[in-house]
């Protein structure tokens, strides 16, 4: 049984992006930056035991970078531009003066311990946040993603799978016609004319080069039964647009009314109208896209069944996030913030260690991803 | 199981008939081979097969298509899906997935079918055709024998009635080719699939093919043996069966050896006096100790190569043995991390590109001539002249694209040549050309030599090389493992050996002509 469950597969795509976002939302409640250490640390070594051997995999490198890059911005605003101002003064920078008009902005001049903090700790945060998407986009595959979405949704997949497969030949053929053009003794572009020619001659050849290939794509995808079923009637197709538009048009009226805070009666602590707008919203969304993809009868190849590990790996994200919530409504919700003005060293907490816990799970308790196939070099 | 009813058919753009009330019936299991030169119609009879023509292409067509007993005429190409199998020359351009399981699983995906039933087939077509071990691949990493094994298995792994197959090898090299066609040849016999194939190595294919289809004014179909003794274009055992008059016609090297019997016994006896090269001592470039490598990858190994005036030299070796890096490296525009090169003085040199139409890029062919004769600063229409002698009949109002392979190259040829380049480098200037384009190929690159021109060819056509080229460079890993005169290295090697070398081994005979000639 156990064994069986550990056997080497890939997990549903759906429940890595769940857990991702759950811990991007406890990330989003706390501003303790040992906490949001402590979170991408997670990220990272989950990522690293479950990852597959895919390009987007390895691109999880980029999004710490993207983070490490967002924090330096964030901290070099609060040198450069203040704000946040405590009296600890760091170091004294000369001050630019700016004319009496743009108050509220200065530009350099003293910098205090505490704009320093503001900056590290809203960076680390939004640091976080983004690098827990990264993991999401390095553990599940974002192909079988697109393949798990609704059978309505299935054009969109084809697109992205062509043109994720069009980018690298159309590389190919640039570089090609680039190397080609060297053995035309072309006479030196002078004026801007000339230099427009020879625009002209790499894209001429690269652009027709791709016009045909996508014709005989077409023409493959056409011969081998694309498009064959699924072609819905006139009727359910206005229907399935009338339902989409109504349900984001609903989805609209509540968000609207959910960011300006709208006065709404309350039952049980609910808000009467937001809830049932959206329900609503989320019902007609629902019932679009059935009835947009029912005549659909396309089948998919080895599709990935939803199991005990997903569930795990959910709920592992959740008890996370919740926990955290907990922790801000009924524990020490300095912890979670810890205070800047004035400055304490921030703590992790035992209750804050066991939320690391929870959320480093996935790492151990789910089974792996297929081992690494060898790869032969492109010729 | 194909039997097509009075198929006419013309663009909508031109009064001339591309096939004219065309009738033949294929016999389910049979494999059929479509010949025809090139432009003939053979991929437009092809296509009329499961209505991508004129579906697809535009074009008025009239007649019926009936295929296993059901009239197809009207149907859409992707109605057809589970009867017709269609495989194009390139396989790269007809991926729609990126890995080998997916490509194999997307035409069952599309008509419907259910999951296990779909495993099961894909487990089966993954052994059918020897790619189990690909399974997981990136379909843009494999190698293009392995990419147009997946091709073929993608469309049979929904199991159609009728597989046809337009020029699977054109786009491979000799070995790859093999791979695909023995594939084939063993689904032929194992499934009892309905094969339709056109294929330009003929002599591949007509040993297992139960008829032929000829494609040029008009189209017959009959016994492969009857249909090759009128046909325009044969392959070389075929052509030495009629010219010596053998009976029956040999179709296999057995066969060709048994009738060829009694010439090798008199030859052993008395050899044959052969043509000897004559001896070159002009070299027009001479390069020494050539390096091209890739990051850890070494292209070229240190190689020298001298080439004579007056002498068509070949460059041969399997794909990515390094012929194309080293033919930019001694032309000067691609890389080169070791070695000199020294032309002559006042002597230019010239590479046409695998892909000639990568340097035609304006919209007519009378425009690229006139922009080379600018390039080259000289007196207006000499390109467009020269292009007249090179190969007539080309208009110089088409646009390159709509050009054959052939007339393309042709043009870049001419383009290349208008400077009056003493070194000229070929990178496979045959692959896609038929029998006919390449005899014209032959004679130009012939002329150019007698005007005391160096040119190297890289191929992968022994006929070719057998026919136009003296002497013959065999590279392997980026090193070169055997120079030497042709009849030499051709008549002593098992693989690159012509079928007339082979027939007549061990005289080095390697042209039909060159039988014919000794046997008197």
């Amino acid at each position: 049984m156990i064994r069986r469950y550990l056997l080497p597969r890939p997990l549903h795509p759906f429940s890595w992006w769940g857990w991702a976002i759950a811990l991007a939302v406890a990330a989003s409640s706390a501003s303790n930056p040992l906490l949001l250490l402590g979170i991408i640390a997670v990220a990272s070594l989950v990522v690293m035991a479950r990852r597959a051997d895919s390009p987007w995999a390895k691109a999880f490198k980029l999004y710490l970078w993207l983070g490490v890059f967002i924090v330096i911005l964030r901290v070099g605003f609060r040198i450069v531009f203040g704000g946040g101002d405590g009296p600890t003064i760091l170091f004294n920078l000369p001050e630019v003066p700016l004319p009496t008009w743009v108050r509220g902005i200065r530009l350099l001049g003293s910098v205090s311990l505490e704009a320093v903090l503001t900056g590290l700790y809203d960076g680390l945060r939004l640091a976080t946040i983004i690098i827990c998407v990264g993991a999401a986009n390095a553990l599940a595959n974002p192909k079988k993603l697109l393949a798990s979405l609704p059978g309505a949704l299935y054009e969109l997949g084809t697109i992205m799978v062509v043109a994720v497969s069009a980018l690298p030949q159309l590389g190919d053929s640039l570089q090609r016609v680039m190397r080609a053009r060297k053995l035309r003794r072309s006479p030196e572009a002078r004026t801007r004319r000339q230099r427009l020619r020879v625009v002209e001659t790499i894209i001429v050849p690269v652009l027709s080069d791709a016009l045909e290939r996508s014709l005989s794509l077409a023409a493959s995808m056409d011969v081998r039964g694309y498009g064959r079923s699924g072609t819905a009637n006139p009727l359910d197709r206005a229907l399935g647009l009338a339902l989409g538009l109504g349900a984001m048009s609903l989805i609209a009226v509540w968000a609207y009314r959910y960011l300006a805070n709208a006065p709404d009666t309350f039952v049980l602590g609910f808000p009467v109208l937001s809830t049932a707008l959206l329900l609503l919203g989320l019902a007609a969304a629902g019932l679009a896209l059935w009835v947009s993809g029912r005549t659909v009868q396309r089948t998919r190849y080895r599709p990935i069944r939803w199991g005990l590990a997903e569930t795990l790996v959910v709920a592992s994200g959740v008890a996370a996030a919740l926990l955290i919530r907990l922790i801000a409504r009924y524990g020490d919700a300095t912890a979670l913030f810890p205070s800047i003005h004035p400055f304490t060293w921030p703590e992790l907490t035992l209750p804050l260690l066991g939320v690391l816990a929870i959320a480093a799970l996935p790492a151990f308790i789910t089974p792996p991803p297929y081992a690494a196939a060898p790869r032969r070099q492109p010729a | 199981m194909i039997r097509f009813e009075d198929i006419t058919f013309r663009y909508a753009s031109s009064e001339a008939l591309r096939l004219d009330s065309v009738n033949f019936e294929i016999e389910e299991g049979e494999l059929c081979l479509v010949v025809g030169p090139t432009g003939s119609g053979k991929s437009t009879l092809l296509g009329c097969i499961n209505n991508l023509v004129p579906r697809f292409t535009g074009g008025v067509r009239t007649g019926r298509v009936v295929i296993d007993g059901q009239d197809t005429t009207l149907l859409q190409p992707r109605e057809l899906a589970t009867t017709v199998g269609y495989v194009g020359q390139d396989p790269l351009a007809g991926f729609v997935t990126d890995t080998v399981e997916e490509e194999l699983a997307y035409s069952m995906e599309q008509l419907g079918f259910a999951p296990a039933e779909m495993r099961r087939r894909v487990e089966e077509t993954l052994d059918l055709l020897g790619i189990a071990e690909l399974r997981s691949r990136d379909l843009r990493t494999l190698s293009g024998g392995q990419q147009q094994r997946v091709a073929i298995g993608s469309v049979l792994a929904s199991s159609p009635k009728v597989l046809v197959l337009d020029e699977p090898t054109s786009a491979l090299d000799p070995i790859a080719a093999e791979e695909v066609l023995a594939m084939i040849s063993r689904l032929v016999r194992d499934l009892g699939t309905t094969v339709v194939i056109a294929e330009h190595r003929m002599e591949r294919v007509i040993e297992f093919a139960d008829s032929v289809l000829l494609v040029s004014s008009t189209v017959q179909h009959g016994e492969t043996r009857e249909i090759l003794a009128v046909s325009p274009i044969k392959p070389p055992l075929v052509e030495l069966g009629t010219r010596m008059g053998w009976q029956p016609l040999p179709l296999t090297i057995r066969e060709g050896r048994r009738l060829a019997n009694p010439q090798r016994r008199a030859w052993a006896d008395e050899p044959p006096g052969l043509p000897v090269p004559t001896p070159r001592d002009e070299p027009k470039l001479t390069a020494k100790d050539i390096i091209v490598r890739y990051g850890p990858k070494v292209a070229v190994a240190g190689v020298d190569v001298t080439l004579h005036a007056g002498e068509v030299t070949a460059l041969m070796g399997r794909n990515g043995c390094g012929k194309s890096s080293l033919m930019w490296a001694l032309h000067g525009a691609g890389r080169r991390d070791g070695g000199t090169v020294s032309l002559g003085d006042e002597t230019r040199i010239s590479l046409v590109p695998q892909t000639p139409s990568d340097l035609l890029y304006l919209t007519s062919v009378a425009a690229e001539c006139e922009q080379s004769d600018q390039e080259a600063g000289l007196p207006e229409g000499t390109t467009l002249a020269l292009l007249r002698r090179l190969v007539p009949g080309i208009e110089p109002e088409a646009h390159p694209r709509d050009l054959s392979e052939g007339q393309k190259l042709a043009v870049v040829l001419a383009v290349e040549l208008a400077g009056n380049p003493q070194v000229v480098l070929l990178d496979e200037p045959t692959r896609g050309l038929d029998y006919g384009a390449k005899e014209a190929l032959s004679d130009i690159v012939a002329g150019m030599a007698r005007e005391g021109r160096a040119v190297l060819i890289a191929t992968h056509d022994v006929e070719m090389v057998a026919q136009t080229c003296e002497r013959v460079i065999v590279m392997a890993e980026g090193e070169v493992v055997s120079d030497g005169p042709t009849r030499e290295v051709l008549a002593n090697s098992a693989l690159l050996a012509t079928q007339v070398a082979k027939v007549a081994n061990p005289t080095p005979v390697l042209t039909v002509e060159e039988f014919v000639h000794a046997a008197g």
